[in-house]
């Protein structure tokens, strides 16, 4: 699905939320969730399981209305992060105009967040995207917990962002970070209006 | 009257881009009032400068026109005003009083909402001054439309002139506005103080006002000087720098219209003109049912095309598909609605749908393969046409077109012309369409075609043709239709530049009943004559046909029989038959002694006419050195005479 249709005056924005499991990419789908106004977002369809992981995705469907004469729509998905389901992943990520890797913060999970991170590599390279050029932005999560139990983002960086994209701090829970996370990916996705990568047909 | 302030004057404004606009019409308004716009009404937030302009443009016309009546009052003192005339009973001086105003500048009009009273007395002032010519400047706080309860009549007028708005003025404009209020006052801050405090994201001047003056004031009391470092301190909390729009754990609602701003902006910031252009011409076209390849494959470009030429490109080619699918309708409704004519990218294959369809399945008849130029002889008496048909198997359409060969019956008009048509096709490998018929046939077929109501069908058959060969052309002369048809084929063809050759037994300007419009066109090209065979002709000719019939050739009998004069190569041929069917049913050999006796039975041989060296000879001219047996290529120099 292209990111502009010029014909029919639409943007659909795909915005894929991906990391390792209970890194918090659900809780960032929540918060943006309370913060829309009713008439903007359609329904949060949560597949979690009985104890509250996801099971399949998270989709939040924000309507933004009409930007620049277009109609402007963002879909944004979690992935379930538990390493058994791949093959969800992978689908979520099809399609995807934006990647948000929403990274765990705590010491212990660091091995987690690098595999995660190149699981997501090999599901990109799958679908024939190049890791280079899509858009992609880092999200420290749960930067909030005592200083000794987690990493530093100057640490995290440097495990994680070898590509040198844009990161935030956050702390999904209480809302700190988050928006200021969609900003980042909205704004990075968003610039390729002006590149090539769009399409008319459907 | 009041007073101006004689602070506000437009030397003390200072344009930014947020304002620049406005300050261009208060201009103008105050350099001719009541001529350029009237009314002027300009509207901003609180504190942006409304007054300033509007008192400046009162100062400004006086400045011109030290005569001219410049009255200003709030709209609060106006009602006031009004309300007092009312009570006291002088409403009439009051209204005569501002009708003598020659410049009325009316400031915070959004107050007159909810106040009918004092809205319809205003329409009627309003109306009164407009008519006269006087000049009135509003200002509001918000666009006419949006004075809740404001009269529709006085909405209409006052957005009648033109509506200008002041905006927040950006950062350089606020170091700018700074700097001139300290100039004003006259008080000098170290660099860089004035720069931080621009970076307050104030809404409005007067804030900016605020902190400048609280700054003069530290300075001048405190002692500390005042630096870039302790500007914020001593701004205290007025100062903190705008961090983010939206603090964590805002009021509902607040981050994400925040987030949408951001959004709008980007896209803005990124959403290409020309490629939003393309859309919506993309969107017209689909909706009308049509594909928009080329666009589609324009807008994958990273580039910007040439939209304006994209465009009309795409218009043009719809158009031909259009007037295809037209034509198209003639014969078959079904294949006019397919989506072959909805599709810019499928033009060729439209058009020759179109032509197969108009044209039927069917060719027009083509040359006969009977004929070809391997086996024409050439001699004087043709070797001019044959040279001219030789030249049109070289560059067909370029040089003799239309090509019009003329003799009398059986010198091999015929066998020249369908010999043409053949070896044109052989040439171009039998991708050439090629027409060949006669005159008498083009008659028939377009009776027919008339008869069966398919003469579209007939045209269409003959319009696709590279080359049109018509023998016997003279058998249309007379016939209005079929020569009204051959004018436009003719014309059809001949424009596109197709090869045209024509045989008639006379020329064009002896053959009665021809149009005049015809017989010009066939002049128009090369007009050759075939005479009938000459001696070297009919030498060949006997020699080829002779040997045809198995005959051994004997010199003595052909140069006895080309010796004998014939009108036609047909007749060369019969000739041959009847010899060999005698000489066969005699038993002897065909020799020239038996060709003499049976040709010329009892008649005495020619005895009158001398042979030297086989060739008959005139008596008068009996001294054979004297007569010129060969003319050396007469045809050649013939031609280029003719160009």
């Amino acid at each position: 699905m292209p990111l502009v249709n010029y014909a029919t005056r639409e943007i659909t924005c795909k915005i894929v939320y991906y990391g390792p499991g209970r890194s918090g990419k659900t809780t960032n789908l929540h918060y943006i969730f309370e913060q829309v106004p009713n008439d903007r977002k359609g329904k949060m369809v949560s597949l979690a399981t009985q104890t509250d992981r996801t099971l399949f995705f998270d989709f939040l469907p924000l309507d933004l209305g009409s930007i620049s004469g277009f109609s402007t729509r963002f879909q944004l998905y979690t992935v379930p992060g538990q390493v058994y389901y791949q093959a969800t992943r992978k689908l979520v990520l099809q399609g995807a105009d934006g990647v948000v890797f929403v990274a765990d913060s705590q010491a212990r999970q660091l091995e987690e967040n690098i595999e995660s991170m190149q699981d997501l590599h090999a599901n990109l390279a799958d679908h024939g995207m190049d890791v280079r050029t899509t858009p992609l932005v880092i999200q420290y999560n749960k930067q909030d917990l005592p200083k000794g139990l987690i990493l530093g983002v100057d640490e995290l960086e440097d495990a994680l962002n070898f590509r040198d994209v844009p990161s935030f701090p956050a702390d999904a829970l209480h809302g700190l970070g988050v928006f200021e996370t969609l900003r980042g990916i909205s704004e990075l996705v968003l610039r390729r209006l002006s590149a090539g990568s769009t399409a008319g047909a459907r | 009257m009041v007073d101006l302030d004689p602070r506000y004057r437009f030397e003390s404004y200072v344009v930014g881009s947020a304002n620049r606009l406005a300050v261009s019409a208060a201009r103008a308004v105050a350099q001719a009032p009541g001529s350029a716009y009237n009314p002027l009404f300009i509207y901003s937030s609180s504190g942006l400068g409304k007054t300033h302009l509007m008192l400046a443009i009162g100062h400004l016309a006086r400045q011109l026109q030290p005569e001219l009546d410049v009255e200003y009052s709030t709209v609060d003192e106006f009602v006031d005003e009004l309300t007092n005339a009312v009570s006291s009973g002088t409403i009439d001086r009051f209204k005569h009083r501002l009708q003598g105003v020659g410049l009325l500048l009316l400031d915070d009009v959004q107050f007159l909402a909810g106040r009918q009273e004092t809205q319809s007395e205003m329409l009627r002032l309003f109306n009164a001054l407009q008519r006269s010519g006087k000049q009135v400047v509003l200002t509001s706080d918000r666009p006419p439309a949006e004075i809740a309860d404001l009269d529709e009549r006085l909405i209409t007028r006052f957005s009648g002139g033109l509506v200008v708005d002041v905006g927040v003025p950006d950062y350089e404009t606020r170091v700018a506005i700074l700097r001139k209020k300290c100039e004003e006052r006259g008080v000098q801050f170290e660099a860089g103080v004035l720069d931080e405090v621009a970076r307050i994201k104030s809404g409005n001047v007067r804030e900016l006002e605020g902190a400048l003056n609280r700054l003069v004031a530290c300075q001048a009391l405190g002692g500390t000087a005042v630096t870039a470092r302790n500007v914020r301190e001593l701004l205290g909390d007025r100062i903190e720098t705008p961090v983010r729009a939206t603090p964590v754990g805002g009021a509902r609602g607040e981050e994400f219209a925040s987030f949408l701003a951001d959004v709008r902006e980007v896209v803005a910031q990124h959403i290409e003109t020309w490629r939003v252009r393309v859309g919506e011409a993309m969107a017209r076209w689909r909706e009308l049912g049509y594909k928009t390849g080329p666009l589609e494959r324009a807008l994958q470009a990273s580039e910007a095309p040439d939209v304006d030429a994209l465009l009309s490109e795409q218009e043009s080619v719809v158009a031909r598909l259009q007037s295809l699918a037209q034509e198209a309708a003639k014969y078959d409704a079904a294949l006019a609605a397919s989506e072959l004519f909805f599709d810019p990218d499928r033009l060729s294959e439209a058009e020759m749908a179109v032509v197969r369809l108009v044209g039927g399945a069917e060719p027009p008849p083509g040359p006969s393969l009977a004929y070809s130029r391997a086996e024409f002889e050439v001699g004087p008496s043709n070797q001019l046409a044959v040279h001219a048909a030789d030249t049109v198997i070289e560059e067909p359409g370029k040089k003799y077109n239309p090509l019009f060969v003329y003799g009398s019956a059986g010198v091999g008009k015929t066998h020249l012309l369908n010999a043409l048509g053949n070896e044109l096709l052989a040439m171009s490998g039998e991708a050439m369409l090629v027409a060949c018929t006669d005159g008498q046939r083009f008659v028939d077929e377009l009776i027919a075609a008339l008869q069966e109501g398919t003469i579209e069908r007939w045209r269409a058959r003959y319009r696709v043709v590279d080359v049109l060969i018509i023998d016997d052309v003279h058998l249309c002369a007379g016939k209005e239709r079929s020569q009204e048809e051959l004018f436009h084929l003719f014309n059809s063809l001949y424009s596109a530049g197709r090869q045209i050759v024509l045989s008639a037994d006379r020329a064009p300007k002896a053959i009665e009943g021809l149009e005049e419009r015809l017989r010009s066109r066939f002049e128009g090209g090369l007009v050759v004559e075939m005479q009938p065979p000459d001696h070297v002709l009919r030498e060949k000719l006997f020699a080829r046909h002779l040997a045809t019939a198995r005959e051994r050739p004997d010199r003595a009998l052909v140069d006895y029989l080309a010796s004998r004069s014939v009108g036609s190569v047909a007749e060369i041929a019969a000739t041959v038959e009847r010899l060999v069917k005698a000489a066969e049913v005699v038993g002897v050999p065909l020799t020239a002694s038996f060709a003499r006796k049976e040709l010329e039975g009892s008649i005495s041989a020619p005895a009158a006419a001398r042979v030297i060296d086989g060739r008959a000879v005139d008596e008068l001219f009996l001294d054979e050195e004297k007569v010129i047996w060969d003319w050396p290529d007469v045809a050649g120099r013939a031609i280029e005479e003719f160009r």
